[in-house]
C-alpha cells in the first residue's frame, strides 16, 4: 500500500518533491485519482495526492479568464461557469463513466495533465489549446511557471502546453488558468457547411443505448448547432437543404441534445462492461478504413470527430486486446495513435497504453523527460515502461 | 538593447569559413551557398532593422534531406545555425551571427497538398501565408492566422513565432491551426509531430515548438487547418468620446457573449495618421475607434450587428457606421491594416511594441503611456488588438538625432515592464528574440527561466541554434542538469499524511 502524502499549498508540494528527488522515492502523482486506470500502471511507495489544492484564485468573466488551484474539481468550475453562462469550450471528457468510477470526480489539473477534449474538439481544440499559465514542480524539486493569463503570449516556450499530456510525468501541476468562453445562447442536434460544433456517427447497436435516440431505427449520423437563436435556426434550414434526400432526420431540444452529446463526449455506449477500450485519433476519412481493417477481430465501436475519433471496444479477448492491428490500421491510414483508455492492469503493463512513437521522436521525448525529471521519480512508468 | 550583447563568436569557426563554405557546397551544390558579401547583404538583417550582422555564410537548402545534412554537419563541427524564413521577424528572430550558418528556407516554397475533405493544406515552410488561403479560397476555404506581414511572411516563421493577427481572437493562433510538422533537429535526424489527425498524444512537442523563435529544429513540412470562409462578414466602425467609454463597449460586447472575428481599437494619433494615409473615412473627433467585424452565416451576422449597435449606443458611441457592401468593409480595414506605414508617414522613424494585458487594465496602461510620453518627450500612436488585449505602441523617433533611438528603447522598455506589472505579458505576437530578450526576467525568475532551458537542452544540447534570442543567459545544460539534492527526513509537519 502506497503512503498517500497529500499537501495543501504548493509550497508542500514543492517540499515533498523535493525531498522525494534527493531520496529518489518514486511518487505516483494524481489528482483525484479518476484516470487512474489510464497509462501503464505505476508502482510507487508513495502517492503524491494533489486534490487538498484547492479553489479558483480568480475568475473574471468579461476577460474570459479563470484560475484555480489543480486539485479544484472540474465539476466545481463548470458549475461557477455555467452562473455566469461560460464554459470551457473544450468540453472535457469525463473518464468516470467508462471505468465505473465517480462521474463528475476529476480535477482541473487532470484535466490539462490528460489534454481532455470532447466533441467540440473538432472546432474548439482541446485543454492544449485554452490552456494559459501553469505553475507546477519539476522533477528536480524546482517550483516554475509559465505563460500568464492572457490569451495573446509568446513570451518563452509555451510550458502551459507541454505539460498538457504528459499525465505527471514531468512536473506536479499546482496551478493552472484557462481561457473560458460564453456558453451558446442554444443548440440544436440533428443528423456540411453550417458551422456545426460536433458530428458523430453510431452505428445501430451504439445507437440504441442511448435514450435520446429511441426514436431512431438503426444507424444514426448526429450533427450539433450551436450559437444565437437566430444563428442556429438560420443554419437549420441551411442544413436540411444540404441534406435533404439524405435519409429520415429528426430534431433533439436543447435538453436532449446537451444530453446525447454528454453520452457521446463519455463514450456511453461502450461504457458498460470491462471490455478493453480503445480511443483512437485518425484523419477523420480515415476512420472508415481503419475499421475495414479490423474485420478479424470482434468489436463494437462508434465514431466522433467528423471520423476522427473512433471509440472501440474489443470482445473477443485477443492476447493484446488488438493492439497490433489496431496500430498497424492506423499507420496504414496516414498516422496518428490508438490509446488504451481501459484494460486490466495485467494488460496495461504487457502492451503500451499509449502509442509507442518512432525510435529519435521517443528519445527527444525521453530526453526531455530526463530534464525535467532526471531521477525518474514522478509517475515512473506511465507512458512508457522505463520512462 | 542598443548595446546589445551576442554570444562571442568562435574565432576558431571563423577561421574556418572557407571549408565550411566548401563543406556546405557539398550537400547544396549551385547556387545555394552564398559567401561573397554582396550576396548575403539581404540576410543581414530581419523586421528589426535597427540591428544589422553579417552571416558566415547563408545556405538555401532545397530538401528536407540537404537541411538534415547541413544540421548534422554544423553539430559535429559546433558551428551555430541561425534559422530564417521571410526574414520579417519583428524582433530580431532571424538576426544573422558573425559565426553562424544562415539557413534561409526560402527554397520550400511549395504547397505540397491540399485535401479538402480533412481540411487540411501540407505546405513547406517557406510558403507565404497568404498563399496558402490564396491557394484555397477558390474553393470557398482559408488559412485563419493572419498576422500584418501575411503577404510576406512564412509559414515556417509562423511556427516559429506563434504568429496571430486580427482574427486570432475567434479563430486562434498559429499553435491552434497546425496540426503537424515535419523538422530536423540540430543533429540531423528528423521527426514527425501530429500530422491529419486532431489529436496528437505523447509530450506535445509541437506545441513546444509552436513559438519556439528557432531554437529547438527547422520545420520543413506543416501540416495546417483550413476553415470554409464564412458566407459573409461584415464590420461596424464605432467612435468614442474617451477610451474608458470604447474599453468598456468591448467587455460588454464579450461579456454578452459575443466573440467577433476581429475587434480593433485606435487611440486618436493613429486614427489621424491612417485617415490622412488612406481615407477610410475615419472620425477625425473621437479619441478611440473600435473596428468590429463579425463573420459567418447571414442570419448570424444579422443578429449580431444588431447586438453590438445596440452596445455601442449604450456606451455613449459618437458614430457609428457599419459596412453596406464589401468594398466599404475593406475600406473600414484598409486604415487600420496600413496603421503602421501610416505612422512612418509622420515620423521619420517608429518603434513598435506588442505587450498584451488584461483587457479592464487599458484605460491605465494608456494613460500611463502619454505620461511615459511626456517624460521621454516621444510621441506614441497606439493600435490595439481589443478583444485580446494586445497592445502595439507605435514609438515616433527619429534616428538621425543622436540618443533618440536609446530613448525610444527605454520608452517601449517601460511599457513593456508596465504591461507585465497589470498582469500582462512582454510579447504577444512578435517575438522575444534578441529585442525582449533582457527583459525577460521581468517576467521570470530564474528557475522558470531554468526550465525553460531544460526544454532547449532536450532539443539542442550543444546550444547551435539561434543563440543569443530568447534567454537573456544561456546556461550550459551540463550545468542546469546538475541535481541540488536535500537529502533529509521526509520533511512535513505541515503536510497530511494518510
Amino acid at each position: 500500500m502506497s503512503t498517500i502524502l497529500k499537501p495543501e499549498t504548493a509550497g508542500g508540494v514543492l517540499e515533498t518533491i523535493a525531498w522525494a528527488a534527493g531520496e529518489e522515492k518514486p511518487l505516483e502523482v494524481r489528482g483525484r485519482g479518476t484516470k487512474a486506470g489510464i497509462g501503464r500502471p505505476v508502482q510507487a511507495e508513495y502517492t503524491l495526492d494533489l486534490s487538498a489544492l484547492t479553489g479558483v484564485t480568480l475568475y473574471e468573466p468579461d476577460e474570459l479568464v479563470l484560475s484555480a488551484r489543480a486539485g479544484t474539481p472540474l465539476a466545481e468550475i463548470e458549475a461557477l461557469l455555467l452562473e455566469n453562462n461560460q464554459q470551457l469550450d473544450f468540453e472535457p471528457m469525463d473518464y468516470g463513466l467508462i471505468h465505473g468510477t465517480e462521474t463528475g470526480g476529476g480535477t482541473i489539473g487532470g484535466v490539462l495533465a490528460a489534454n481532455l477534449s470532447g466533441p467540440r474538439r473538432l472546432k474548439a481544440g482541446a485543454a492544449r489549446d485554452h490552456i494559459l499559465g501553469v505553475a507546477a514542480v519539476s522533477g528536480r524539486g524546482e517550483m516554475f511557471k509559465s505563460g500568464g493569463r492572457v490569451v495573446k503570449n509568446v513570451t518563452g516556450y509555451d510550458l502551459s502546453k507541454g505539460l498538457a499530456g504528459s499525465w505527471g510525468t514531468l512536473a506536479a501541476i499546482t496551478d493552472v488558468t484557462f481561457k473560458v468562453l460564453p456558453r451558446a445562447e442554444t443548440c440544436a442536434a440533428m443528423g456540411s457547411s453550417c458551422e456545426i460544433s460536433a458530428a458523430a456517427h453510431l452505428p445501430a447497436e451504439a445507437a440504441g443505448r442511448l435514450p435520446e435516440l429511441a426514436s431512431a431505427d438503426g444507424a444514426v449520423t448526429a450533427l450539433r448547432l450551436e450559437g444565437f437563436g437566430p444563428s442556429v435556426a438560420y443554419r437549420k434550414e441551411a442544413l436540411k437543404a444540404v441534406i435533404a434526400g439524405a435519409g429520415s432526420f429528426d430534431e433533439l431540444d436543447v435538453g436532449a441534445s446537451e444530453s446525447l452529446w454528454r453520452a457521446i463526449r463519455d463514450a456511453a455506449p461502450l461504457a458498460e462492461g470491462a471490455a478493453p477500450l480503445w480511443r483512437v485519433s485518425v484523419a477523420p476519412t480515415a476512420g472508415l478504413d481503419v475499421l475495414a481493417a479490423l474485420a478479424s477481430l470482434s468489436v463494437r465501436h462508434f465514431y466522433d470527430w467528423s471520423g476522427g475519433l473512433i471509440w472501440l471496444a474489443v470482445d473477443d479477448g485477443a492476447d493484446d486486446a488488438g493492439a497490433e492491428l489496431i496500430r498497424t490500421a492506423v499507420a496504414a491510414s496516414g498516422g496518428g495513435h490508438a490509446t488504451l483508455v481501459r484494460g486490466s492492469p495485467a494488460l496495461r503493463t504487457a502492451i503500451p497504453p499509449f502509442q509507442p512513437q518512432e525510435p529519435a521522436l521517443a528519445a527527444l521525448s525521453k530526453r526531455l523527460k530526463d530534464n525535467f525529471d532526471p531521477n525518474g521519480i514522478l509517475n515512473p512508468g506511465r507512458m512508457v515502461a522505463g520512462g | 538593447m542598443s548595446g546589445l550583447a551576442m554570444p562571442a563568436p568562435n574565432a576558431a569557426v571563423l577561421g574556418r569559413r572557407a571549408e565550411i563554405a566548401a563543406a556546405l557546397r557539398n550537400i547544396v551544390p549551385g547556387e545555394g551557398v552564398i559567401d561573397h558579401p554582396d550576396g548575403m547583404r539581404p540576410f543581414e538583417s530581419d523586421g528589426l532593422t535597427a540591428y544589422r550582422q553579417m552571416p558566415l555564410v547563408v545556405v538555401l537548402p532545397e530538401n528536407t534531406d540537404q537541411v538534415s545534412r547541413v544540421l548534422r554537419y554544423c553539430h559535429d563541427n559546433d558551428i551555430r545555425v541561425v534559422p530564417r524564413g521571410s526574414g520579417t521577424s519583428l524582433s530580431g528572430g532571424a538576426l544573422p551571427l558573425a559565426d553562424g550558418v544562415l539557413l534561409g528556407l526560402s527554397k520550400f516554397n511549395r504547397v505540397l497538398e491540399v485535401d479538402y475533405q480533412n481540411r487540411v493544406a501540407v505546405v513547406q515552410p517557406g510558403v507565404t501565408n497568404l498563399n496558402v488561403t490564396n491557394t484555397v479560397q477558390g474553393n470557398g476555404f482559408y488559412y485563419a492566422p493572419d498576422p500584418s506581414s501575411q503577404i510576406a511572411c512564412s509559414i515556417g516563421g509562423n511556427v516559429a513565432e506563434n504568429a496571430g493577427g486580427v482574427h486570432c481572437l475567434k479563430y486562434g493562433l498559429t499553435a491552434n491551426n497546425v496540426l503537424g510538422v515535419e523538422m530536423v533537429l540540430i543533429t540531423g535526424e528528423i521527426i514527425r509531430l501530429g500530422g491529419k489527425h486532431l489529436d496528437s498524444e505523447g509530450y506535445d512537442l509541437l506545441g513546444l515548438m509552436t513559438g519556439s523563435e528557432g531554437l529547438l529544429g527547422v520545420v520543413t513540412e506543416v501540416t495546417v487547418r483550413i476553415l470554409q470562409s464564412p458566407e459573409t462578414a461584415r464590420a461596424v466602425l464605432v467612435g468614442f468620446p474617451t477610451s474608458e467609454d470604447a474599453g468598456q463597449c468591448v467587455a460588454d460586447i464579450i461579456g454578452a457573449g459575443i466573440i467577433p472575428g476581429g475587434m480593433e481599437m485606435m487611440d486618436r494619433p493613429a486614427i489621424h495618421a491612417a485617415e490622412d494615409y488612406v481615407h477610410a473615412g475615419y472620425p477625425r473627433d473621437v479619441e478611440a475607434l473600435l473596428i468590429v467585424e463579425l463573420d459567418g452565416p447571414q442570419g448570424e451576422v444579422d443578429d449580431l450587428l444588431a447586438r453590438v449597435e445596440k452596445i455601442a449606443g449604450d456606451n455613449n458611441a459618437s458614430t457609428i457606421r457599419v459596412s453596406q457592401d464589401e468594398t466599404e468593409r475593406q475600406l473600414f480595414w484598409a486604415g487600420r491594416k496600413a496603421a503602421f506605414p501610416a505612422v512612418g508617414r509622420i515620423s521619420p522613424d517608429y518603434y513598435c511594441m506588442d505587450g498584451t494585458i488584461p483587457r479592464k487594465q487599458l484605460p491605465r496602461v494608456l494613460a500611463r503611456t502619454r505620461e511615459l510620453s511626456e517624460k521621454y518627450d516621444l510621441r506614441v500612436a497606439n493600435v490595439f488588438h481589443a478583444g485580446d488585449g494586445n497592445l502595439h505602441p507605435l514609438i515616433l523617433y527619429d534616428a538621425n538625432i543622436p540618443g533618440e533611438l536609446e530613448r525610444a528603447e527605454a520608452f517601449g522598455a517601460d511599457i513593456l515592464k508596465l504591461c507585465v506589472e497589470v498582469g500582462g505579458v512582454l510579447t504577444g505576437e512578435h517575438g522575444v528574440g534578441v529585442e525582449k530578450r533582457d527583459l525577460m526576467p521581468e517576467m521570470f525568475n530564474e528557475d522558470d527561466l531554468k526550465q525553460q532551458q531544460r526544454v532547449k537542452c532536450a532539443f539542442d544540447e550543444k546550444h547551435l541554434l539561434n543563440p543569443g534570442k530568447m534567454f537573456p543567459v544561456l546556461h550550459r545544460c551540463a550545468e542546469l542538469g546538475r541535481m541540488h539534492v536535500h537529502k533529509g527526513q521526509l520533511p512535513f509537519p505541515d503536510i497530511p499524511r494518510f
